[in-house]
């Protein structure tokens, strides 16, 4: 039986880490490929890279970094932020990354997602959505980091994306990101349900029992999560011992 | 040491690579059959299509080449399938250095996810290739295809069915796992590769 994954997420602007200064015996916590290597010693079973540049210069400053963090880790890690065509995957993906996430520019061009695998496998293909559930219960996607909607039901996007041959759905609740209450579990276990790819939860993590909760209610392939990790509020190793002692198959 | 990675058409090997160099080997990335057979260790790492793979290594000699290395060669993933008889995927005829039929995964519950994707258990270990670990210990997987228990199998894993997670023949060693991408477990295992007296 596979274990359950935790996955910390680091945001990269400009070759930094944007939050995780809040560590003790971190000197370097701003660097990415430091901080990565922490979280792989610490028990993280993958890392996802996301770039927040807008800059050019710091796009190739990010491709120099994801060289390193394959130098330096020895666990999986996915890298997204700003991957439009295909020659970006190749290029992340050339830099040593395990896994490219693609978000915005699938949703505008569904056919990325299909040239992405024929080209490099279903494996290496993560699918981000952005959702946010509406007053009438409907769940829609969103693009550019969640400021623009559109007309995509989660569901459906999820189940397009499964058909062209993503590997992995990674779902933010928009609705729980932020507010450290748990993860959008019944949306999740909607999702995990109905997709035969795994699917990693992702917005409102706070306590050790929204770990819980999103792998055993809402059947969660994996949970991704960043600021409780960043400043130390969840210490990984700690967080899966509760999660064995819970009944939850976790690598330790 | 001269350590040899077997150079075609499979895609990331940059981790293999990357894996080895923290051991403190400088791989040498090549399809020279000449640099290939007087290699200290050869590995054979893989991601891709059987057989498009096969299609590559037939029409530049690299399967008879593999075929006949007499030291410790080591297939990793696709590595492992493609030193068997025959795959599944894409029907093909492999190097056969295993008498075995690689299969494709057949879900039977509806949490049987495929491809595996993910840190699954070794069990059942027999071989020095796992010196140092223990049985239980977690290594990262990620493939659709495996190959079923045989005489050959020197670890378990269990996904869907019990199948082969390693082999042992001869100087042919496998792993159906990622060893570059499983930790401080992957990383003895290369260890012991590297360490292996043929």
């Amino acid at each position: 039986m596979l274990a359950k994954r935790i996955i910390p997420c680091l945001d990269v602007k400009d070759g930094q880490t944007v939050k995780g200064t809040n560590f003790v015996n971190l000197r370097q916590a701003g660097d990415p490929v430091e901080l990565g290597k922490f979280y792989c010693e610490q028990g993280a079973d993958e890392l996802v890279f996301l770039d927040i540049t807008a800059s050019h210069e710091g796009r190739k400053t990010f491709a120099g970094m994801v060289t390193r963090v394959a130098a330096t880790v020895n666990i999986p890690f996915t890298v997204g932020g700003g991957i439009a065509e295909l020659k970006d995957v190749d290029r992340l993906l050339n830099a040593g990354a395990d896994k490219v996430s693609v978000n915005s520019a699938a949703l505008r061009n569904p056919a990325l997602i299909d040239e992405i695998t024929s080209h490099f496998g279903s494996q290496v293909c993560v699918v981000a959505i952005d959702a946010r559930q509406d007053e009438q219960g409907k769940w829609m996607c969103y693009l550019n980091g969640g400021r623009i909607p559109t007309e995509h039901s989660l569901f459906d996007w999820a189940h397009e994306a499964q058909e062209r041959g993503a590997g992995e759905i990674l779902f933010t609740s928009m609705n729980h990101d932020g507010v450290k209450t748990g993860f959008a579990n019944e949306a999740l276990r909607q999702l995990s349900d109905s997709l035969s790819i795994p699917i990693i939860a992702s917005g409102g993590a706070g306590a050790k029992e929204h770990f819980r909760d999103t792998f055993l209610e809402g059947h969660s392939d994996a949970a991704l999560a960043a600021s409780v990790f960043h400043f130390g509020e969840i210490k990984i190793h700690a967080l899966k011992k509760y999660l064995q002692s819970e009944g939850v198959n976790v690598r330790l | 040491m001269k350590v040899a990675i077997v150079k075609y058409n499979a895609g990331n090997i940059y981790s293999v690579i990357h894996a080895l160099k923290r051991l403190g080997v400088e791989p040498v990335l090549t399809d020279d059959a000449e640099m290939l057979r007087t290699a200290d260790k050869v590995l054979f790492p893989g991601q891709g299509e059987a057989s498009q793979a096969m299609s590559y290594l037939r029409a530049h000699g690299l399967d008879q080449v593999i075929r006949d290395l007499k030291q410790p060669v080591f297939g990793i993933c696709v590595g492992q399938q493609l030193l068997c008889r025959h795959s599944e995927e894409g029907n093909v005829d492999c190097i056969g250095i295993f008498d075995a039929e690689v299969k494709l995964f057949r879900p039977e519950r509806h949490e049987d996810k495929v491809p595996c994707m993910g840190w699954n258990q070794l069990r059942d270990l027999r071989s020095p290739l796992f010196n140092g670990l223990n049985e239980g210990d977690y290594v990262y997987f990620v493939h659709s295809y495996y190959v079923p228990l045989c005489t050959e199998t020197i670890a378990t894993a269990d996904y869907i069915l019990p199948y082969s997670a390693s082999m042992h023949k001869d100087n042919f060693y496998t792993c159906q796992f990622h060893p570059e991408k499983s930790g401080a477990v992957g990383e003895k295992i290369l260890k012991n590769f590297l360490d292996l007296k043929d």
